[in-house]
């Protein structure tokens, strides 16, 4: 229902986005997973017809979004990074007013901002000001106020960056059910957690281009062991340690404040580390995540 | 899930043809920006009708039965532009009222509309077009600005300063002036991406500068013909000058009349377009 070749957006001498291919399938959580600056988002806004391409091909639903941005938008959720919400009216007002802006008749609007709010938990906030909402409230009113026009897909610019632990899980779980219910997510982030639960399928990105695709379990498969042991020596010693491990598990990665050893055992990988006399000050033996995935593609982190 | 659990989904609720939003919004995406705008003032409505209602009398008893004392005493009976005073100077204030309501909206309302409460990017995200937020951001000013304006000709009206329709025509005119002027401002602030004081400039440097000079309290014959210009290129000018005849038939040729509605229509026009053009760059990141 999403497909572009070749998709691309120049500012001025910067590339934001260079040149990336992707199709989305109808009733698919689509994730685009890259460190800040990725070109995440710009491609996000090239989606929603907010932002016209520089180059390639892109079809949203039947449209080119650069001639029909209305056609394509009226059938979009959006859920920008900053919630853009109007602050000075009524929690339900918000609702409404968005409402209005699809032509939709205002009973119509009234009755559907009720149910919203209801999915969103916000119904005892209903004629709450908008700025007296916490940041968790106020991203659960703005993936409401994206439902208002029952959009064929929702796409939504870092859904939990900014929240604290329990308003993501809270937020995890409305995205969960929209998703069981078959809405087309697609979403970018930069957290690994976030992009592992919420996502059947995605495209690691940086610097403007897709590095990597497929299914979180996949990719693990693909780029990662299935265990990592995690060896911390101090920031002074750890390059030196890593010396010292040569050979064990099927690779090391040094980090400034850790090493990584990447086995299918994690646990033998550990006893390898004792048996050459190193006794590092911390070790913990992990699932692979994304996280590894993204520092075997680029040799970085997600969140720097 | 049980039976009573509705089948539908929340994000397919049913009956929304996504055709006909896009058509719909395609036309009628001005007046639901004014909808939106219209919605957010009733937060306000009572301060302003205060206000709206306060100023008027203020200044025309101020302004006029106090000043007017000493003009019409210096005039004698030919009073000025052969009218009294306060009669004289009733159309400039309520004129010039509604030029500062507009300039206010469109400064403060349109930076923070882009900064402050970022507004324009999230209606971006919509059907609608740049064109329809440029048109319908105007047309609530215009509804803010009707609310002076409304008080003044009331006022008028009660202290039987010049005619009735005169009075209600000036409403008319009051508006064709909000909208050039309001675009113009518009056009300008719409290019500011950073707030670094210079905001407050039309304020102090074109909003009060074209009161004082635009033949409001005075005519514009009585300053020194070095000055006269600053009242030609000035929509308030224009606006006083068609208000006079309005409210108490002042004297003024047809070509002129001409010329003045022409004016303000043409800023109208071209600050518009020009609005348009600077919201579409700044909505396509």
């Amino acid at each position: 229902m999403i497909e572009a070749t070749g998709l691309r957006k120049q500012y001025g001498d910067f590339t934001a986005v260079d040149g990336i291919d992707f199709a989305i399938e109808p009733g698919e959580a689509f994730g685009f997973l890259g460190p800040n600056g990725a070109g995440k988002s710009t491609t996000m806004r090239m989606i929603a017809a907010t932002s016209t391409r520089s180059a390639g091909d892109l079809r949203v639903l039947g449209f080119d979004p650069e001639t029909h941005g209305p056609e394509v938008r009226a059938q979009l959720g959006i859920v920008p990074q900053a919630d853009q919400l109007d602050e000075e009216l009524r929690v339900v007002d918000n609702l409404i007013v968005y409402g209005r802006y699809f032509g939709l008749p205002l009973d119509y609007v009234k009755r559907r901002s009720e149910e919203l709010l209801e999915f969103a938990q916000l119904t005892e906030k209903r004629t709450a000001r908008v700025d007296g909402l916490s940041g968790g409230m106020k991203r659960r009113l703005t993936i409401a106020r994206g439902l208002i026009n029952a959009p064929k897909a929702m796409l939504l610019d870092e859904p939990t960056t900014g929240l604290d632990p329990q308003a993501r899980h809270v937020l995890w779980d409305r995205l969960f059910r929209l998703k069981e219910e078959g809405t087309t997510l697609v979403l970018t982030t930069h957290y690994m957690d976030e992009a592992e639960q919420l996502c059947d399928r995605l495209v690691v990105i940086d610097k403007g281009t897709i590095v990597a695709e497929g299914s979180p379990a996949a990719l693990i498969r693909e780029y990662s062991t299935r265990e990592v042991l995690e060896v911390r020596f101090g920031s002074a010693r750890n390059a030196q340690a890593a010396e010292a491990m040569a050979g064990i598990g099927q690779r090391i990665e040094v980090l400034p404040d850790r090493v990584l050893v990447y086995d299918h055992d994690g646990e033998a990988a550990m006893s390898a580390v004792h048996e050459r006399g190193l006794s590092p000050i911390t070790s913990l033996v992990r699932r692979s995540s994304l996280e590894d995935v993204f520092l075997r593609l680029t040799g970085r982190s997600l969140i720097e | 899930m049980s039976e009573s659990m509705p089948t539908r989904t929340l994000a397919d609720a049913g009956g929304v043809d996504h055709g006909a939003v896009a058509r719909r919004s395609r036309t009628w995406g001005w007046w639901f920006v004014a909808e939106h705008r219209i919605r957010a003032m009733r937060s306000y409505v009572f301060s302003w009708v205060g206000l709206g209602i306060g100023e008027p009398f203020l200044y025309i008893v101020g302004l006029g039965f106090g000043l007017g004392m000493l003009v019409d005493a210096n005039q004698g009976e030919q009073g000025v532009d052969g009218v009294p005073y306060i009669v004289f100077v009733a159309p400039a204030l309520a004129l010039a009222a509604a030029m500062q309501t507009a300039a206010q909206e469109n400064t403060y309302g349109v930076f923070g509309g882009f900064k402050w409460f970022p507004m324009f990017f999230s209606m971006g995200g919509t059907p609608i077009s740049a064109a329809h937020i440029v048109l319908g951001f105007q047309l609530s000013v215009l509804v803010r600005v009707l609310l002076p304006l409304t008080a003044f000709a009331v006022v008028m009206i009660v202290l039987q300063l010049g005619t009735v329709g005169g009075a209600l025509v000036l409403i008319g005119i009051g508006l064709l002036l909000a909208t050039a002027f309001g675009f113009a401002v518009m056009s300008w602030v719409s290019t500011q991406t950073d707030d670094r004081g210079q905001l407050s400039f039309i304020e102090r440097f074109v909003v009060v500068p074209l009161t004082l000079f635009s033949g409001t309290y005075f005519p514009l014959e009585t300053l020194p013909l070095l000055l006269q210009w600053i009242g030609w290129i000035s929509p308030l000018w224009h606006a006083v000058e068609l208000g006079r005849t309005a409210l108490y038939g002042a004297a003024i040729e047809p070509m002129m009349l001409l010329v003045h509605v022409g004016y303000l229509v043409a800023i109208a026009v071209v600050c518009c377009l020009l609005s348009i053009r600077t919201f579409a760059k700044r909505l396509d990141k």
